[in-house]
């Protein structure tokens, strides 16, 4: 038992690995950071696009379907092993020289954007048709309508669950580690390795677990105020 | 051809057909309105009142026939959508304000981006047609703390905001409250003293017969008989007519 605990929790080997993991999770928080901000961006636009009617907007909804089936259904992983070492050696100008953490953020990027947009897929048709039939009686356009009346009530309902995805990536950012990148996983393999210890991986998960529990008590607390309303509406 | 003392017809629909799948809602259709007039459109459920109104607002295509409103055809040719109904208010039964809009929002809505009217000036006509229901007070509260009567004032003026010339009902008191069916109506009564041209669909038959210049009975997708309300309500020609209004007689509601 003793063992165990001096392998995996040694409070010396703790605050021995403190500065380089929290070094490391720093790049992890950064990559998180932007990430998240094209996610929120990128989803809503291909969300949109699926959602556009007519027979003229066929081919778009077509490749909006077809991005979201293929990266929900690749594993991270893959996508970022691809986007790190394969798309430098295209020799392409920016790829060529893009550091491992801006090629890493690509793929979080690429694979949760596939992931959020059904989020916001799920949020737009839960919006009842006849607010939108009520906005186009109006006069309002199609655009207008959507910006106006159905966005704000699809993205307010979809919160909570667009949270949860991002817990999801800030934990994913460690992924990234794997492949070349020092974020806090790495760090903690590396002191792993040079002191035969392996504390370093539990001060990196509490770190992640500090990012996380606000993050999910909001979440929750949002859950919650909404019931709230929602009974409140129906007295 | 029908009852309009006031001259032209405002809106004529011309064998206005509409089908959903096989089922034919509306058949051959012809219906005149004269400017300032107001026609109620009664029937029983599904009898096509709604799909008729809908289609005057494009909110529905039909599949024969022509609607001219304002002398501009809404079905041949190329028209712009959003200008018609710029010009065509609609209510319905279920209010349909938008929950997450401030009522004073939703009645600013319609004149700030599609009138264009600068935010000050849509803000002064909204909340004028807020006092004069009597509901300025709640301008700033959202929709569900509002009462159903009130909601549905409120989507009046929210449709009134546009300035249109012609305003579709479509069953407005019908998700109400008995007591707060009044308030409403006593709106809609209003409108047609300022000479709002209207057409309602209503199972309110007595409102009917008091503000109506011309009641139609659909039955089945067609008008079945139209004339003024004391013919209609009094006289009845059809026998389908009179077996209807039996029924709402016995149900009490005339």
């Amino acid at each position: 038992m003793h063992a165990v605990l001096h392998a995996f929790a040694s409070p010396s080997a703790f605050r021995q690995a403190i500065p380089d993991v929290w070094s490391g999770f720093l790049i992890n928080v950064h990559m998180m950071v932007i990430a998240e901000a094209l996610v929120l961006v990128l989803a809503l636009l291909i969300a949109v696009v699926r959602g556009l009617p007519g027979r003229g907007a066929k081919p778009l909804r077509g490749l909006a379907i077809l991005y979201t089936d293929f990266f929900r259904g690749t594993p991270l992983t893959i996508v970022a092993y691809v986007c790190i070492l394969g798309l430098p050696g295209l020799g392409y100008g920016i790829l060529k020289n893009a550091s491992s953490e801006a090629l890493g953020i690509v793929a979080l990027t690429v694979v949760y954007t596939a992931y959020v947009t059904e989020v916001y897929r799920a949020g737009i048709e839960s919006v009842h048709g006849s607010q939108r039939m009520a906005a186009r009686s109006l006069g309002l356009s199609y655009g207008q309508a959507l910006r106006y009346v159905v966005l704000p009530q699809a993205i307010r309902r979809v919160i909570p669950p667009l949270l949860n995805d991002f817990i999801g990536l800030q934990k994913d950012t460690a992924i990234i580690g794997a492949i070349g990148v020092t974020e806090a996983a790495a760090q903690a393999n590396n002191f792993a390795n040079s002191y035969f210890n392996f504390t370093g991986f539990l001060v990196g998960a509490v770190f992640f677990i500090y990012l996380t529990i606000p993050l999910a008590r909001f979440t929750d607390h949002l859950i919650r105020e909404r019931e709230l309303r929602e009974r409140a509406a129906m007295v | 051809m029908s009852a309009d003392a006031n001259g032209h017809a405002f809106v004529s629909l011309e064998g206005v057909t509409k089908r959903f799948g096989d089922l034919e809602v509306l058949r051959k259709v012809d219906l005149e309105v004269g400017e300032h007039n107001v026609v109620c459109l009664i029937g029983a459920s599904g009898s096509g009142k709604s799909t008729l109104l809908r289609c005057i607002n494009l909110l529905e295509r039909v599949d024969e026939g022509e609607i001219v409103v304002d002398g501009q055809s809404l079905t041949t040719g190329k028209v712009d959508v959003n200008a018609v109904r710029r010009k065509v208010g609609i209510v319905f039964q279920a209010y349909n304000l938008f929950p997450h809009m401030t009522v004073l929002q939703n009645v600013m809505l319609g004149p700030r981006k599609v009138r264009g009217l600068g935010r000050g000036r849509s803000e002064a006509v909204a909340r004028e047609l807020l006092g004069r229901i009597g509901l300025e007070s709640k301008a700033d509260e959202y929709p569900d703390r509002l009462s159903g009567g009130q909601q549905q004032r409120v989507a009046i003026v929210r449709a009134l905001a546009m300035d249109p010339e012609l305003m579709l009902l479509d069953e407005i008191t019908s998700a109400l409250d008995p007591q707060l069916v009044s308030e409403v109506l006593q709106l809609v009564r209003e409108l047609s003293e300022v000479g709002m041209t209207m057409i309602i669909a209503t199972h309110e038959m007595s409102f009917a017969r008091e503000v109506a210049d011309k009641v139609c009975f659909l039955d089945n997708g067609v008008i079945c008989e139209q004339g003024p309300p004391e013919e209609i309500f009094s006289n009845p020609q059809e026998p389908r007519t009179r077996e209807f209004l039996a029924r709402i007689i016995e149900a009490g509601r005339l």
